[in-house]
């Protein structure tokens, strides 16, 4: 027996973001950050609410990969606003703000390291989410997972609740469109990681394995030309739904080892999430394909790979992934984050520890053990081709 | 080979010395202080309820006995269910992270403290299908 858990509704296409003037209720808590509202578009969600009734307030201080002071800061907020509807706008760091602080508003009683998947937290009492996306990569708005950053311990918290998936996700081609390119390339390879990680973990199931495969496929084809063209609103538009796709797909799947590997690297060297699982991402391939082989099969097949055996077709995918990194630019090894090796040695101990615990890890097909860890690192820092 | 039979002292006894010879486990749970009480509620043919102690530290497994009851000793950690679902996990046919989200299983505890160790988690119940298993 396996669950498949979705928003209630993702309302997609031209024009999607008009639905929000159907929304019934009384307050709106936008939480955000502000670029975001910089570059007018809490101005546009905050019309089309007062057009359908609602006041609205807004929390404009979400950082990047936001910590849990400013969920708590946030849930502060909505407690006094005391908003019917909570809406993250922007990207994965916003809506994931977003779920958290929605979740502290509920229960006020707990604290933010205690949602897990195992935890009733009984939401919906006060509040329903809104998600809309502005960017094409985490799949926040359509996963029950948070990542929270915990700035004192340098470690990311990753949260879960099949309660925190969003009621309404609003897809609207517009937002992506303004994405500067640096966070096409970012967001867009945090999708394909996403999505390829959803279809070779152990807990994959029928459902998951049809979207990720699609979104790999659809991610390989257009996140090339959303990067390279500014003005390719078919791209654009195909990487905004591709993206939510594999967010559906990793959601109900999991994530594994180039997850458990970024989410150390990015916590301990304040690096971007894109950026940390692109830095690891072909040698965490290399090292599952061991008891992965098929399913990597199955990717290349996807992308267009002719390959005789499976020894081949597993070489080709992880060149074709460099080569989209490279296209993209964005990091084929640590090395290439700047990093430099004294830093890199001092932290590894770290490094393992925090990959070693996260959830990325158990669902892996093959489990690295902590001196396993060790030697990925260390080869995904020097860019050599996994032979263990 | 000698086979234990589940639920008993025996099975529980065996039960703690393969988990001492995980190191996979011993890695994960190095820093893991806590106790654990598995608990078997009765079904397809178990009648009474089966209590398990187990304490764990530092990566290693101090003391594993069975309990006249769930009220005989409190731990940090209550992991349960039917004899049914012990049956199938110990012989690999359940996940047991993806058993607990599906309430195959339940688990009660610091959530916080757990999350963290997700992978001692997962060892600390797949040693248990490494135990060779009778059962009645």
């Amino acid at each position: 027996m396996w669950e498949f858990t979705s928003p209630k509704s993702i309302v997609f296409g031209e024009g999607a973001l008009e639905y929000l003037r159907e929304i019934e209720g009384r307050k709106a808590l936008i939480v955000t950050d502000k670029v975001i509202r910089d570059l007018g578009f809490v101005e546009k969600v905050a019309n089309h609410l007062i057009d359908a009734g609602l006041s609205i307030e807004i929390f404009d201080e979400v950082e990047p990969e936001p910590s849990k002071e400013t969920i708590t800061k946030c849930a502060k907020h909505a407690e006094l606003f005391e908003p019917d509807w909570i809406v993250g706008l922007g990207g994965g760091s916003c809506i994931d703000a977003a779920k958290a602080s929605w979740a502290l508003y509920e229960r006020s009683d707990i604290q933010i390291d205690e949602i897990s998947p195992l935890q009733k937290l009984g939401l919906r009492k006060k509040a329903k989410l809104i998600a809309i996306p502005t960017t094409s990569g985490t799949g926040s708005e359509a996963t029950w997972a948070i990542v929270i950053t915990d700035t004192k311990e340098r470690r990311k918290m990753e949260l879960a609740s099949k309660e925190l998936v969003a009621d309404i996700v609003i897809l609207d081609p517009q937002f992506p469109l303004t994405m500067p390119k640096r966070l096409v390339a970012d967001t867009g390879v945090d999708a394909l990681v996403n999505a390829l990680e959803a279809y070779i973990s152990q807990w994959r199931n029928y459902f998951s394995d049809f979207l990720a495969i699609n979104a790999v496929r659809a991610i390989f084809k257009h996140l090339p030309r959303s990067y390279s063209n500014s003005q390719d609103k078919e791209a654009k538009e195909n990487m905004h739904y591709a993206a939510t796709i594999a967010g559906l797909a990793f959601s109900n799947s999991q994530i594994c080892v180039a997850h458990a590997m970024g989410h150390a690297l990015g916590a301990l060297f304040k690096i971007s999430h894109g950026r940390s699982v692109a830095a690891v991402l072909t040698f965490a391939v290399e090292y599952m394909a061991k008891e992965a082989m098929e399913r990597f099969g199955a990717l290349a097949d996807a992308v267009g790979i002719k390959a005789e055996t499976g020894k081949e077709a597993l070489e080709k995918f992880v060149q074709a992934l460099k080569r989209l990194l490279k296209d993209v630019d964005e990091p084929t090894s640590i090395r290439e984050l700047g990093i430099n090796w004294s830093d890199f040695q001092s932290e590894l101990d770290n490094l393992v520890e925090r990959a070693l615990g996260s959830t990325g890890t158990i669902a892996s097909p093959r489990v690295p053990t902590a001196e396993d860890y060790r030697r990925l690192f260390v080869y995904a820092y020097e860019g050599k081709t996994v032979d263990f | 080979m000698e086979r234990f039979k589940f639920p008993s002292e025996e099975w529980i006894k065996a039960y703690k010395e393969e988990l001492n010879k995980n190191e996979a486990y011993a890695e994960a749970a190095k820093d893991w202080e806590g106790d654990f009480l598995f608990i078997v509620t009765p079904d397809e043919g178990l009648e009474k309820e089966m209590v398990f102690y187990v304490d764990l530290w530092h990566g290693k497994c101090r003391e594993a006995y069975m309990l006249p009851s769930r009220e005989a000793k409190t731990a940090e950690f209550v992991y349960e269910g039917p004899y049914s679902n012990w049956k199938k996990l110990i012989m690999g046919q359940l996940d047991p992270i993806q058993s607990l989200l599906m309430r195959k299983f339940k688990l009660k505890g610091n959530m916080a403290k757990i999350m963290r160790y997700t992978k001692a988690a997962s060892e600390l119940v797949k040693t248990a299908s490494k135990v060779p298993t009778e059962f009645i």
